[in-house]
């Protein structure tokens, strides 16, 4: 429909709605998080879910404690090469379509403990992430602006468009890293991120 | 049952296969929708990860369908000793400085007894794990 036409019948009083809207608004509006937390952002993650801060009003806070039910995965927090598998793992259990956001520096980068050697620097190596919060850890309100961002994701999303399930050749699984001898192997899904390209100054 | 105009009126169960019919079609049709509205609109993407037993992000080992010794049992019980004898003790230090020489014996005689059941089940070796 007309994007004037909508307007001058809302203004009248009609309220126009496609099945596609329909179905984005009901999604947005349900996004179910995956329950688990790795570090101190899961504190903030809990505190958003509490009553002061009341994650409810957007819908998100029924956390499952079944990758079968999430469609949200919070990366809240430090991601160890220890805890990586289990954590991709995960995201390949959880059904279509599926959303990530990565909470606090930790989750982006690695954070203050990047040179540690056993820190992940950023769990975007291995799965696609659609929403970076940086923050040492990132205030409640910040999740919630992330998952704002992530709803106006959704809602963007065509019914039955571009997404990734309705891709046959897209992988349906993401490659769980394994323990190498020193490293994690391989140290990132080159489907998902690359390393910067380093220009250096002539 | 009231006459319903177009039902014969010599099959008197027919309107009872109709509701029970309606009744199923009522449960089935959103069942069948979603399944139809998924087919199309949310097509399933699955793989040996996610068809695989959920056990924490960690892949799971062996088989599910293991024996398991039932001694654990004794220790359970064993447990209670000392779960009923907390649960008796705080009281009774509450009130220790109050209580008459009868109501110490009793509780005396009562520990001892819950005492004497743990020293039976060591001397019985049921603490050592065989």
């Amino acid at each position: 429909m007309d994007e004037g036409l909508r307007s001058e019948l809302s203004k009248q009083g009609i309220f126009t709605v496609t099945i596609e809207q329909l179905y984005n608004w009901g999604r947005k509006n349900s996004v179910w998080p995956l329950q688990f937390g790795l570090a101190c952002c899961a504190i903030e993650m809990i505190a958003t879910t509490m009553a002061r801060y009341d994650l409810a009003r957007f819908g998100a806070e029924v956390f499952r404690p079944s990758p079968r039910q999430a469609d949200l995965m919070i990366v809240a927090g430090t991601v160890t090469k220890k805890m990586a598998p289990q954590v991709v793992r995960l995201y390949n259990q959880m059904p279509e379509p599926k959303y990530v956001i990565a909470m606090g520096a930790c989750a982006i980068s690695g954070g203050p403990f990047k040179q540690g050697y056993n820190v992940l620097k950023g769990i975007d190596r291995y799965i696609p992430v659609d929403v970076h919060i940086p923050g040492c850890p990132p205030r409640p309100e910040a999740l919630i602006h992330a998952i704002m961002t992530l709803q106006r994701k959704i809602g963007d999303q065509r019914l039955g468009g571009e997404a990734r399930h309705f891709d046959p050749d897209a992988p349906s699984e993401f490659p769980v890293p394994n323990f190498g001898e020193h490293d994690l192997e391989p140290g990132y899904n080159p489907e998902v991120w690359q390393p910067p390209k380093l220009v250096r100054a002539e | 049952m009231l006459p319903c105009r177009g039902v014969p009126n010599d099959s008197p169960y027919l309107l009872l296969v109709l509701f029970a019919v309606m009744a199923t079609l009522f449960a089935l049709a959103p069942l069948a929708a979603a399944r139809l509205w998924a087919k199309k609109f949310s097509p399933q993407k699955s793989g040996p990860q996610k068809n695989a037993t959920y056990e924490c992000g960690l892949e799971s080992s062996g088989s599910a369908a293991i024996q398991f010794k039932s001694q654990y049992y004794i220790y359970a019980i064993v447990f209670l000793i000392f779960d009923v004898e907390t649960l008796f003790l705080l009281p009774f230090a509450v009130a220790f400085t109050e209580l008459p020489f009868g109501a110490f014996m009793a509780m005396m005689v009562f520990v001892l007894l819950l005492a004497e059941g743990l020293v039976w089940a060591w001397l019985k070796g049921i603490l050592v794990w065989k």
